[in-house]
């Protein structure tokens, strides 16, 4: 079967720090071969198949990305016939993803749904009883991740793209209105104004490309509370992560006086560090605020890290706490470990999770590590079951955008090369129809439509 | 009373556009072919402007001609004025158009209709389609004639259930003072077609002594005329021109008091009318604040003072019609010769047939032109081309002749009407391709003569000339690679007056045709040994040249295209039965009846899942039941 090579994260997301990026299809191997540098000096399209080549890959600057072990098995012998190429990689989510986007960039296209399977079986590697279940399975994935790409469409990446759209679609309707009707007194666009105004095109997506990093999270930060009674660290664990991180500090319009938002990057992750009110002053945010209003602004919290103090043992104003807490992605911080360890653990245990308890000395640094190798796992495993098409549709997005970008730069060589506009029209077509895969909005009538409405064309 | 008249392996009902170039079609390809004309006066009638061609239309006839068809070679021979318009916006959009000089087309279309072998031209109207069980069987006219036939072509046009609607006063009846087709309309409604209905327009006429020149702006033809067919040798003959002027203030508000009388704004019309070509009340209203609009005079041929008045079109009364004219400077004293009007007429919905525009319903049933919802001479000429090579195919129990988005103009016009349906007049458009560097009107006999030549319609000596030249293209490409220049100051000073950089070591001719602002002209500058070869062969060694990363770029994504446009869907497919489609899909699918994958994935409401569910659905079944494979 003649087909384009396809990509996608093969693992479940968040599972320990290794994942598969799986490659198929006939260029499967070139691909990977761009991206990876084997240790040995060994070539992937050479190597014998079904075998293991351990290496690094790298990014188009160069710059490695992770180590990783690339397994390559030539069709027909692999699980959808063609060839395959397996990268696992070590250094969690953020390099998978990574490693992902690489490859698509390299000429891979993300996968539909449920394509790797369909491919098994449209090449014969998977038997008849199984067809249902692999309709099922296109269907479910597709309806999963299209919930996904509403959901993540209904943020300012939607309005962003939809503007940057519809300034293209008034452009092409413009110069395409020339062509289509030349003898209407139909204002001609100069080359100059195609280029003013695909450049401006072309800075909106870069900007976007600069934002887009996956996931809602990633655009709009995870919202994060520090809670716990007065003097126990919370002050510190803010600086603490304030300090080590490039920080941008906002004063978001909008927003109560006295709620400041701090954004922080962990591991790639933008932490919205919500200070609410009694956060900063030494005071206890219950009692300041109340318990409704607490639990208020637990509600609107993605993340809440909840401090107690390990020199003077849980208080009766923690374990009020508790029961706010533990039904939110949480975690306990046991800070102060250096003076002494009065904290029964085990009693903290009995509504958190091992892993959710950390011990920490801010004073000395200790645990900072642990926290945010956490807070990573958080968000690609606990935070929400969606997450997993969160990230495919993002990398989807993401690599929409790049490639309408290319087009972008086409159009704008082409004119720096004196081609005619038609050539322009053509790039800027297809950059059009790119961004339109990820609205998902059918485009070809726009056009038309875009010609008609704006400008006066009779016989 | 009806009696039996005769008989033919293909019958054609119409002499519009559409009916000409498929009676010919199917007569060329060697069947016994009857075409029934309602008016033997109006054969390949224009009833609307005097032109033929324009961007994408072009195109389309230059398709024609590289099928073998008429349409080309007819306008080569009858017209007053040419233009290639677009020049300077790139090869793929070049357009020709021609002023052709009506009744001059009439007649020699006629005449190549009466000398044709195996065709028969008659005047009758058609009142039935004749089926059986199995599909058509033939046709009954007014006076009874019953002709039988293996298939039948409707090319009708406007004509069924015509209405001609000027300001209140309205008529049954075809355009330009004829009869309409009803009894027709009646019997395909009764094979279970659905018909839907549209509305067009044409402007008045008026006497060219009643018009004031001086203050218009001339609008001559090109020096050096281009041909649309690719056999036409000699072109050379006086021109005339058109001439522009705009409507004025006063033009727009005789429009504005007289809008209550328009049947547009009171509800007299219902049928849909097309976006691109309003009516001069339509502009004014539509677009209020545009102070005037473009009006151009135009020949309606050699022998006549007849001009056509484009950008005019207009049903409001006749009265109006009049004090609108005399408001445009230049048309103060002007005398109107024929009122405009709107016409509302029956169409087919064009989902209703197969790619090769025979109908789903009815077996060796083909329609082709406006019924199908089009408009336009050039997009009713190509569905006749197509639906008469696809009668004669259908006779000859041979495969039909589809032309997909990737091969043709023609194939994009039929896959949008067939597969998307169209809610207005459909006119086509380059915009409307997506392939369009490769769709050009340069080489449009590169994409397809050799497809009409198999067809049996591209009779051997046009196959001859299109390899003699193709031939010259690829040996001329050949010796530019090899051919090159040393950077010697003659060379350098070339370069530069033409603001091409320097050449720092010996460079092939055809690196330096890549360069846009190299013609292949200036080649010959720098090569004492250059070749003198025919017009058509240089162009396309300059455009394949120097567009060659483009074309690449498309054929790939053509490549990518053609892997669901060439995965045909089995007759046996039954879509309710595939578990997992969406509802929309099962309904859209059953009713349109998708011939390949590709086709199905264009349906709107039709998606990605959609497809790959019914790729695993068809394999399933290939498995399952190997016989039906």
């Amino acid at each position: 079967m003649v087909d384009d090579t396809i990509a996608a994260i093969s693992t479940p997301i968040g599972a320990a720090g290794i994942g598969i990026v799986r490659l198929s299809g006939k260029e499967a191997l070139p691909i990977a071969e761009k991206v990876f540098s084997s240790f040995k000096h060994k070539s992937l399209t050479n190597t014998r198949n079904h075998s293991l080549l351990y290496g690094h890959i790298l990014d188009d600057t160069g710059k490695v990305i992770d180590e990783v072990l690339v397994s390559v098995m030539r069709g027909p012998h692999s699980f959808t016939a063609e060839d395959v190429v397996e990268i696992n990689c070590h250094g969690g989510i953020v390099a998978v993803r990574k490693t992902l986007e690489i490859v698509l960039k390299a000429g891979a296209r993300p996968a539909d749904p449920g394509e790797f399977s369909k491919r098994a079986f449209l090449n014969g590697r998977i038997d008849l009883a199984q067809a249902e279940s692999i309709i099922d399975l296109i269907n479910a994935k597709t309806e999963k991740s299209l919930k996904v790409a509403v959901n993540q469409l209904e943020g300012m990446l939607s309005g962003e793209i939809k503007e940057i759209s519809t300034e293209m679609l008034e452009l092409m309707a413009h110069i395409e209105a020339g062509i289509d009707f030349p003898e209407h007194d139909i204002e001609e666009i100069s080359r100059h104004k195609i280029e003013q105004k695909s450049g401006e095109i072309l800075a909106r997506i870069e900007h976007m490309l600069a934002l887009a990093d996956t996931g809602k999270v990633f655009r709009e930060g995870l919202r994060t509370v520090i809670i716990g009674k007065p003097n126990v660290g919370k002050s510190s664990l803010l600086n603490a992560l304030l300090k080590e991180k490039r920080a941008i500090v906002t004063d978001i319009p909008g927003t109560t006086r006295d709620v400041i938002e701090e954004i922080v990057s962990i591991r790639g992750i933008p932490l919205k560090l919500v200070d609410t009110a009694g956060i900063r002053e030494t005071e206890d945010v219950v009692e300041k605020i109340g318990v409704e209003k607490t639990k208020e602004v637990f509600a609107e919290s993605d993340l809440v890290l909840f401090m107690v103090d390990a020199s003077t043992g849980l208080t009766a104003e923690d374990r009020a706490l508790f029961p706010l807490v533990k039904d939110r992605n949480s975690l306990v911080i046991v800070n102060k470990t250096d003076v002494t360890q009065e904290v029964n653990v085990s009693e903290i245990e009995t509504h958190f999770r091992g892993e959710d308890i950390i011990e920490m000395s801010l004073l000395y640094g200790r645990g900072l590590d642990r926290l945010e190798k956490r807070i990573e796992e958080m968000v690609y495993a606990g935070l929400s079951s969606s997450q997993e098409e969160i990230v495919v549709s993002n990398v989807r997005h993401k690599d929409a955008l790049e490639r309408a970008l290319r087009s972008i730069k086409d159009v704008l060589s082409a004119m720096r090369a004196g081609l005619p506009t038609d050539c322009m029209a053509i790039d800027l077509r297809t950059a059009w129809e790119t961004l339109g895969e990820i609205t998902g909005e059918s485009v070809s009538e726009d056009l038309v439509d875009q010609i008609f409405s704006r400008f006066c064309i009779g016989k | 009373m009806e009696y039996y008249a005769g008989e033919y392996d293909v019958v054609v009902i119409g002499t519009g556009h559409a009916g000409c170039e498929a009676a010919l079609a199917a007569a060329r390809m060697g069947c016994s072919t009857l075409v029934l004309t309602l008016n033997m006066e109006n054969v390949a009638f224009m009833p609307c402007n005097p032109a033929v061609g324009g961007p994408a239309k072009g195109h389309l006839v230059r398709e024609i001609d590289a099928l073998g068809g008429e349409m080309g070679i007819n306008t080569d021979h009858t017209n007053i004025q040419v233009r290639m318009l677009n020049t300077g916006k790139g090869p793929a959009v070049h357009a020709l158009r021609a002023q052709a000089d009506k009744k001059l087309y009439q007649i020699r279309m006629k005449k190549v209709l009466e000398n044709q072998e195996l065709l028969d031209l008659k005047q009758a109207l058609v009142e039935r389609v004749l089926v059986s069980d199995d599909g058509v069987i033939g046709v009954e006219t007014r006076f009874g004639a019953v002709f039988k036939a293996k298939a039948v072509v409707i090319t009708t046009g406007t004509f069924l259930r015509g209405r001609i609607i000027i300001g209140d006063v309205s008529y049954s009846g075809g355009p330009n003072g004829q009869e309409p087709s009803v009894g027709l309309a009646d019997s395909l409604r009764g094979l279970g077609l659905e018909l839907g209905r549209f509305k067009t327009g044409t402007p008045p006429r008026v006497h060219r002594k009643s018009v004031d020149f001086s203050k218009m702006i001339i609008q001559p033809g090109d020096e050096k005329p281009h041909r649309f067919s690719f056999m036409t040798k000699d072109l050379n003959r006086e021109q005339v021109p058109c001439w522009l002027t705009y409507t004025s203030e006063e033009t727009h508000r005789v429009i504005r008091d007289n809008l209550h009388r328009s049947p547009l704004y009171s509800g007299k019309i219902e049928g849909v009318g097309p976006r691109y070509c309003p009516s001069i009340e339509d502009k004014v209203v539509r677009f209020a604040d545009k102070p005037s609009h473009q009006i151009f005079l135009e020949p309606e041929g050699r022998d006549t003072e007849e001009m056509y008045v484009q950008g005019f079109s207009t049903s409001l009364p006749e009265d109006v019609q009049i004090k609108m004219l005399r408001s445009i400077p230049g048309l103060e004293h002007v005398e109107m010769m024929r009122t405009g009007y709107a016409i509302e007429y029956d169409i087919l919905s064009p989902t209703q047939l197969k790619l090769s525009l025979e109908t789903k319903k009815v077996k060796g049933l083909f329609s082709a032109g406006q019924i199908n919802g089009t408009s336009g001479y050039e997009e009713a000429a190509a569905q006749g081309i197509i639906a008469g090579i696809n009668a004669a195919l259908f006779v000859k129990q041979k495969e039909p002749l589809i032309l997909k988005r990737s091969d043709a103009y023609i194939g994009v016009l039929i896959d949008d009407l067939v597969t998307k349906g169209t809610n207005e007049p459909y006119r086509i458009m380059t915009s409307r391709a997506e392939y369009r560097l490769l769709l050009r009107q340069d080489n449009a006999d590169l994409r397809l003569t050799e497809m009409g030549f198999r067809a049996g319609l591209v009779k051997e000596d046009r196959q001859k000339a299109f390899e003699q030249k193709y031939k010259l293209v690829e040996q001329e490409k050949g010796r530019l690679a090899e051919v090159t220049v040393a950077p010697d100051e003659e060379v350098q000073q070339i370069l530069t007056a033409k603001d091409s950089s320097e050449i720092k070591q010996n460079t092939s001719l055809i690196d330096l045709l890549k360069r846009p602002e190299i013609t292949y002209e200036d080649l010959k500058k720098m090569d004492k040994n250059f070749p003198t070869l025919p017009e058509d062969v240089v162009e396309q060694v300059e455009v394949q040249v120097q567009y060659e990363g483009y074309i690449k770029r498309q054929l790939e994504q053509v490549e990518k295209f053609q892997r669901l446009e060439n995965k045909k869907i089995p007759d046996w497919v039954s879509y309710e039965d595939i578990r997992g489609l969406s509802t929309e899909a099962k309904q859209k699918l059953e009713r349109l009846k998708p011939l390949s994958v590709g086709q199905a994935s264009r349906i709107s409401g039709v998606s990605p899942a959609d497809i790959s569910v019914l790729l695993v659905y068809m394999e399933q079944k290939r498995r399952g039941c190997p016989q039906e494979d």
